[in-house]
Order: structure tokens, then sequence, then C-alpha cells
């Protein structure tokens, strides 16, 4: 079994973001590797909801007692939701990356940019790759 | 309470802890002998200043205890990267403490300070010869203030000349987390370059980033990986030729004294952190004190006020006259009055000591320890980057038979064997990173010792990993729970009443 969960209705980014469709939003958060190696997370500013900022641009920084990251946007669009959830409990990204830590939701303005983006196999060859 | 809190104050309450009203130390203030001043009026006076109340002997043990559980230089061996923890000789205090340093006040007149003002300007030379460059501000208080104020001198050289396209500035990936920070703090966007497979600066990345909108790189040589880019002058030639300037970060200086000067490479502007590679203290927070030096682009824009002559000696046998001038196009001042001076005492002395040879000496005992200890550890751990490195190293603080060990376990269990922890995490572009400065003052013994630790705790990763999980057993506090105390924040400092 592969060290890293990589779900297969999830999209990647090199900067170790995912991006999942549920209708026409998309659901954004940082991968099982990203978690894994920020290890405990302790923070997570909270993004702007409606702000529309381009795939790539900064939409949030997470803190763990690691480091601290930014999280960039994998897809071009509009912030429509943030997952108020982990303000008080930002544990929840580590425990569950792609589930209930799930960090915004996007009203995406160009859906062709999800092409771009690695797919699961693709990324879990990335991760491996880095170790 | 924690157990770590009852641990402590099992150790030693506070000091407020140990207040019983009414105790005091006798006053030794001197008779009153000017007129009395009218007594503040009613409304600023308060009944109770919320201070202990103590014996000089409780104050006095107080400290002492306090001072016993530190662990600090003088202790034991403090290899914590990129930070140059070497051994502070005590003579710099002996100097520091001179009454002709230590009681000058910084508002008397230069008149009165002229062997202040040639230390200062010997100073400045020495730093200029030592990195190649033609002038030197003593102003910047730390290494952070230093890159701010190296910043703000590209970004006046290209103001000054119309250039208003220069939006960015240049750092590679590898790079001390203040270079970014400063880059955007003095206006600038920051782009991110990736390194290469062996630790160096990716040179198409650099070519490809390189454009008519970049101000300038930062770059920190050698860098955090330890190791020095072979790639320097193709690099600097590249920023160059798109009208870029180069900033050197001198944090890492200690692998460099006598053998590379900067300004030679073609850097413009650079800083040194005296309390890393010039022995001026900096265990306990400072203070620091980060000097720049430029080359003649960049010359008219120093913070001031730097010393000069202002009168040359009228014959052989005299003196000339120092005094204070702000360089023509100055970014300005950096802080009050002329640096952190106590700290350039120290550093004045430990280059006297050393002289041009010792100089260089301590930088080929610096990369000699780094390498010794590379090559020993390298059969028990990872070293990402293993090739010659300069004054530190990084491994990697994880194996894959041992998959619960973190580097932070590696760390804290170090402590049990009596050394302080190299820098964890950092850089960042390494998993599991732990970043170690053996630095010139530690003899082949320690190193040894140290090694030989860094194996016994490789064996219990794999045997015993509780050991590690549950480190340090030794220390006067057990593992501090970091994640509970970054998610709960509780500000416990005593703010006075509103009254």
């Amino acid at each position: 079994m592969a060290k890293w969960k990589t779900p297969a209705d999830c999209r990647y980014t090199k900067t170790d973001e995912w991006a999942r469709m549920e209708g026409a939003e998309a659901v954004i958060g940082i991968t099982d590797y990203a978690q894994d190696a920020l290890s405990d997370i302790v923070y997570i500013e909270p993004p702007t909801v409606g702000a529309r900022l381009k795939a790539g641009e900064r939409f949030s920084t997470v803190e763990s007692t690691k480091a601290a990251a930014d999280l960039n946007m994998p897809l071009s669009g509009e912030i429509i939701a943030f997952n108020s959830a982990l303000s008080d409990a930002p544990e929840k990204i580590n425990a569950d990356p792609f589930g209930e830590g799930w960090i915004i939701r996007v009203k995406p303005s160009d859906l062709t940019e999800l092409e771009a983006l690695m797919d699961a196999e693709a990324y879990a060859k990335y991760c491996e790759e880095r170790g | 309470m924690t157990t770590q809190t009852a641990q402590a104050k099992a150790l030693e309450p506070l000091i407020y802890e140990l207040s019983s009203s009414g105790r005091k130390a006798e006053t030794l203030m001197p008779k009153l002998d000017v007129p009395e001043s009218a007594p503040l009026p009613a409304h600023l006076l308060r009944d109770s200043l919320e201070l202990p109340e103590v014996s000089e002997l409780d104050v006095v043990r107080h400290f002492v205890r306090l001072s016993q559980l530190n662990y600090a230089i003088d202790k034991g061996f403090y290899p914590l990267g990129s930070c140059t923890m070497k051994y502070n000789p005590k003579i710099g205090e002996d100097t520091a403490r001179l009454p002709g340093f230590a009681n000058l006040h910084p508002l008397q007149a230069p008149e009165t300070a002229q062997g202040a003002l040639a230390l200062m300007y010997t100073l400045q030379q020495w730093l200029c010869e030592i990195s190649g460059m033609k002038g030197c501000s003593l102003q910047p208080a730390a290494g952070a203030q230093g890159e701010l104020a190296g910043i703000l001198m590209i970004r006046a050289y290209h103001q000054e000349r119309g250039d208003t396209r220069r939006t960015k500035i240049l750092v590679p990936d590898s790079a001390h987390g203040t270079n970014p920070a400063t880059s955007a703090m003095a206006g600038y966007t920051v782009v991110t370059l990736p390194s290469d497979a062996r630790g160096g600066v990716d040179l198409d990345a650099l070519r490809a980033a390189a454009d008519e909108t970049v101000a300038g790189m930062m770059i920190t040589v050698p860098s955090t990986l330890g190791v020095f880019d072979e790639n320097i002058q193709e690099i600097i030639k590249i920023v160059h030729n798109r009208g870029g300037l180069m900033y050197m970060d001198g944090a890492n200086m200690n692998a460099l004294l006598g053998v590379v000067k900067p300004g030679e490479l073609g850097f413009d502007v650079m800083h040194f952190n005296l309390h890393k590679t010039f022995s001026t203290p900096h265990g306990g927070g400072g203070p620091g004190s980060g000097p720049v030096t430029v080359n003649e682009k960049l010359l008219p824009y120093l913070p001031g006020p730097i010393v000069a002559i202002v009168e040359e000696a009228t014959d052989s046998e005299g003196a000339p006259r120092y005094g204070f001038v702000m360089p023509e196009k100055s970014i300005g001042r950096l802080k009050a009055f002329h640096g952190n001076f106590g700290m350039l005492v120290r550093a004045y002395t430990y280059i006297a000591l050393h002289g041009a040879e010792g100089l260089k000496a301590i930088s080929h005992h610096a990369v000699l320890n780094a390498n010794y200890v590379r090559v020993r550890l390298a059969d028990a751990y990872k070293v990402p980057y293993n090739r010659m490195c300069g004054h530190e190293v990084v491994i990697e603080g994880r194996f894959p038979d041992a998959p619960d060990i973190r580097a932070l376990d590696i760390s804290k269990r170090l402590m049990d064997y009596g050394f302080h922890p190299p820098t964890n995490y950092f850089p960042l572009i390494v998993h599991e990173a732990l970043l170690i400065e053996p630095t010139e003052s530690e003899s082949k013994e320690t190193l040894d010792r140290f090694i030989e630790a860094m194996h016994a705790i490789a064996r219990e990763a794999r045997e015993a990993p509780e050991l590690l999980r549950s480190a340090p057993h030794t220390t006067p506090v057990s593992r501090v729970d970091e994640v509970y105390a970054a998610r709960n924040l509780t500000l416990c400092c005593r703010l006075p009443s509103a009254e």
C-alpha cells in the first residue's frame, strides 16, 4: 500500500493541494502528503470568502509545529465558502485531509484548468519521487 | 496544571511566588542632595506596583538557580546550524567592559570619544577588507536589519536611475527565511527559485526569472544546505546582465573568512552577523549586530551615520580626527545612535586577536569539522547533499525502518546525551532536516562524542523507539507538548490595572 492517500476523484497541484468537483463547485484542500510533511497543524489563516483569485495565487497559510506553508489556488475562481470548523480544530486537516479537513469551496471560472492538474496516479508518483 | 508546569515550579518558582509582603533589601540610594520637586498629581499615583517583595539573598539565589538550568555554549556543545554558536572568548567581555568604552554616552561630543570612533573606523575598514567591498555601515542592529538596509539601498539605486519597472527580488528556496521577509518588507514581490539536484540554484529557472523587472537577488553563501554553489559567478553574471543587483546574506561567513571575498565574486552588497562569525554573544537573544558592506555602486546610499576621517593627522606621530558623516544619498538611520556599540568592541577584539591568518584558520577548521561530522554520520543517516560542505551539514532525521521516528525525536534524545540539539526542520526543502554546525571551536574528542551519540540514537530508533518518542528524560523539564502549546494560547503577563 502506498504511504499516502491519493483519492482518484481528486486532481492535484505540484504544491500539494487537491481539488474535487462537486456539481459546479470545486472543493479544495491539502493532500495527505502535505499534512504528513507538515506534521501537527496548529493554525490556518481564514481566507477571504468572496475573493476572486487566479490559479497559483495564495489563498491562505497553514502553520504547523515545524513550518508555515502557503496554500495556492489549484483553479481560478471565486472562494464561496471556508471550512470554519478548522479555526477551532485545525487538526482535522491532519486526521482527514480529503474529508472533514477540506479548506475552501470555489466557483471555478475556467474548468479547462482541471486538465492541467495531475491525476491521482501522476500525483502518487510525484510523492514517491520526493520521498 | 500540566506535568511540565509542575516540574518547572518544583525546580524554581517565579520570583512573584517568592514574594513576601514587606520584605526588602537595604537601599543603597544616596541621600537626596537636590531640591525635591512637587509630588506627582494624585491621579498619576498608584498604590501598588505589582513588584515582587524579596530580599537580596532571595534575588541572588533565584537567578543563580535559573542560570544553572540553562544550556549554554559555555556548558556544552551547541551545534545549532546557521546560528554559528561558536565559543565567545572571554577577552571580548574584558574589552567591552573597559571603562572608556562602557561608560561612553552616545550623545557626548565625538571629540571626546575619539578612541571609540577609531575602533569603529578600523572595524569598518576590516569588514571591507574581509568582504572585498568599498564601504561599510555598522548601523544595523542585527542580520535582518542589515538585509533590510541592503535591499533599501538596491531600491534607492534603481529609483535614482528612474528604473521603476523593477518590482521583484529573486530568492532561492534554500534561503534564510528572513530573505523573502526582507524583500516583502521593502515592497518587492518575492520570486522563489528552485534548487537543482546538487543543492545549487537551478540555472534554467534563474534565466527564465531574471528579466528587466528584477531589482536584485538575495542569496546565502554557502547556502543553508551547507554547500557552496559552484555556479555563483554565473548566477551573478545572469542577474547583472539584466540590470539587477546581487545581495549576499553573510550569515554563513564562517565558511569563507580569508578564503572568498564576496566583493571579488561580484556581489554588490552583503551583511555580516557579528554575533555569529565574530563571536559576539547571541545565545540569550543578542543584542545582535549586522553591519553592511557595499561596492562603489551603492556607496552613496549606505545607512548612516558612518565613521570617517574628518581631518588627516598633521604629522606622522599624530592621530587623525574621526567624526560621524552621513553618506551623500543615505537611506537614513536604522536605529538610534551608532549600532550596538558593545558588540562592535567584541568583534574588533576578535578580529584583532586572530589576525588575517587566524581568521582564515577559523574558516578552515569550521569547514573541516563540518565535513568530519558529515562523513562520519553518513553511514547512520541520510545526507541528502552528500558532497564537500561548508561550515554546516544537513542530514535527514528519519529512518525507513523506524517510521514513527521524526527529527524532533532525535533532537530530544540528544539532550539526554548532554548536547544541544541541532537546528530542526530547516532548511525547509529537506525532509525532517537536522542542520548541524559544529564550528571551529570544538575538539575532535567533542565531535567524536557527538557522533557516537548520534549513532547510538540511530540504533535506539530501531530497538527502543519509545526512548526517543518520550525523550528527553534527563533534563529539568521533560517533553513539552508543543502542539498543545501552539493551539491553546494563554496570555499570562501581568498587565497593570486600568485604574
